[in-house]
């Protein structure tokens, strides 16, 4: 008998360290996600281009479509440029804001408004993070981009960049 | 204990049979190889012990390059299961999150460590492997008619490198992340044969990090620096990741094309993928059940 009572005791012991060892370690749940709020970082002004109106405030709005050589010469509107022009989404009355298509003003930092009306499953997926670079943490605080953080607004496709190195090839033992 | 007449025949004093002996000594043996071999090397050690092993192990580091390093034995958070999804339909190719990966997770610059490693591909030939070019290096990405699948270690549920393992050295946490223990790691390197991916890599020569662009926040399976001749792979910045943050190449994508989350959070980003797009994983047919999800979002 006692041999086999030492094995079982032995046994559970074993059971028992085993049992320890797998049990999963603690750790604090992830943070609520209740604090939803879009936090977006500043609009990508020029250097000393805002507010707009410090210029434009005595200048008569000129609806014609042309070719901007005065001022803002930089801009070359590939943007759906054939039924677009700036007074589309800028303001004509107050230039520091942008509008919307049912007229109502919004702020610069919150033109993902304006881009949605158009790109609607872009905003939404923009809105659930799977659209656009979010930063921050995966349970807890998230940091979004504006659409313009990323995307020109005048010319919205990405632009081709270098790539960094590509990976060493394997060498052969005694070649380089 | 039947009876507590004393027996004459047997008295207390009688010496330990053999048979009584061998089969003590198997089952000691059984109990010893049954704990010893089980997989959780870290968290087996008790908490003093590892401890001040990992104090060691800070002076060792600190010693060797020059600047106060942290290594973290951070746990699993309870009721997450990490997973990531990347859009294939964004990647452009550029590389940044191959050497973010290499400056977080302290690769080896020389030889040469990538754990991310970006395939260009022809749009008319779908994914697919044998055509794949991961050394392309034109003037500017995106190629036209190319899009661009970086692969890294696909966290796979089956996985078939911690199975291959002879030392137990390597196993899938609770929380997702197929780890390395390189303590134990005896550079067999059965896993990398066993990965279908590709994902792993071995340093076939001592790990040569800069000292000024060494990452010194670093954990104990994930980014600590590796000694020569041990493998190593993708944790998901495990350092980084059950501190909550997103992993590196989350971060630098300059794409957006990165995702990561909680597949166990219906709210998280992954789960929304899931839920929305059209989503594959790589090499379906092998039954690996990899965490890395790759998926369309136009």
């Amino acid at each position: 008998m006692k041999p086999a009572i030492f094995t079982a005791l032995t046994l559970v012991a074993c059971a028992a360290v085993l049992a320890a060892a797998n049990q999963k370690p603690g750790g604090a749940p992830p943070a609520a996600r209740a604090d939803e709020r879009l936090e977006v970082p500043a609009p990508p002004f020029t250097d000393g281009i805002f507010p707009c109106s410090s210029c434009h405030k005595d200048l008569k709005p000129n609806r014609t479509k042309r070719v901007l050589e005065q001022m803002h010469p930089e801009i070359e509107l590939k943007h759906d440029e054939e039924h677009r022009w700036c007074l589309d989404c800028h303001d004509a009355n107050d230039r520091d804001h942008l509008h919307l298509a049912s007229g109502e003003l919004v702020s610069f930092d919150e033109s993902y408004r304006l881009c949605g009306q158009c790109h609607g499953e872009k905003l939404r997926d923009w809105r659930a993070g799977v659209h656009g670079r979010r930063t921050g943490e995966w349970n807890g605080h998230k940091k979004y981009l504006l659409c313009a953080n990323c995307h020109n607004p005048h010319q919205p496709r990405f632009k081709a960049i270098e790539p960094k190195p590509a990976p060493q090839r394997p060498t052969r033992p005694g070649k380089h | 204990m039947a009876t507590d007449h004393p027996t004459p025949k047997a008295p207390r004093t009688r010496p330990v049979s053999r048979r009584q002996f061998a089969t003590c000594a198997a089952a000691a043996a059984a109990g010893f190889v049954l704990t010893a071999c089980g997989p959780k090397r870290l968290y087996e050690m008790p908490k003093a012990r590892l401890q001040s092993a990992l104090k060691e192990m800070e002076a060792a580091y600190a010693a060797k390059y020059g600047t106060a390093v942290h290594v973290s034995d951070a746990p699993p958070l309870a009721g997450v299961e990490f997973a990531y999804a990347l859009d294939i339909s964004r990647c452009i190719g550029c590389r940044r999150c191959v050497y973010a990966c290499v400056e977080e997770n302290n690769q080896s610059r020389d030889p040469e460590v990538h754990w991310i490693r970006v395939f260009s591909m022809e749009k008319g030939k779908g994914v697919d492997f044998t055509e794949a070019d991961p050394y392309y290096a034109p003037k500017e990405v995106p190629e036209e008619g190319h899009f661009y699948v970086p692969v890294a270690c696909q966290q796979c549920r089956n996985a078939p490198c911690t199975k291959v393992c002879p030392t137990g050295a390597t196993w899938t946490e609770p929380d997702g992340i197929v780890v390395i223990d390189y303590d134990w790691c005896i550079g067999c390197r059965y896993c990398m044969a066993a990965c279908p991916y590709g994902a792993r890599h071995f340093n076939w020569s001592e790990p040569a990090i800069p000292k000024a662009s060494l990452n010194t926040q670093t954990h104990y399976l994930g980014n600590r620096p590796r000694p020569k001749g041990v493998v190593e792979k993708c944790t998901f910045c495990i350092q980084r990741t059950r501190d909550g943050r997103y992993p590196a190449c989350v971060e630098v994508c300059p794409a957006g094309a990165r995702k990561f989350g909680n597949l166990l959070d219906p709210a998280s980003e992954i789960r929304y993928i899931i839920e929305h797009k059209r989503v594959m994983v790589l090499k379906e047919d092998l039954n690996t059940l990899p965490k890395f999800f790759y998926f369309y979002a136009t």
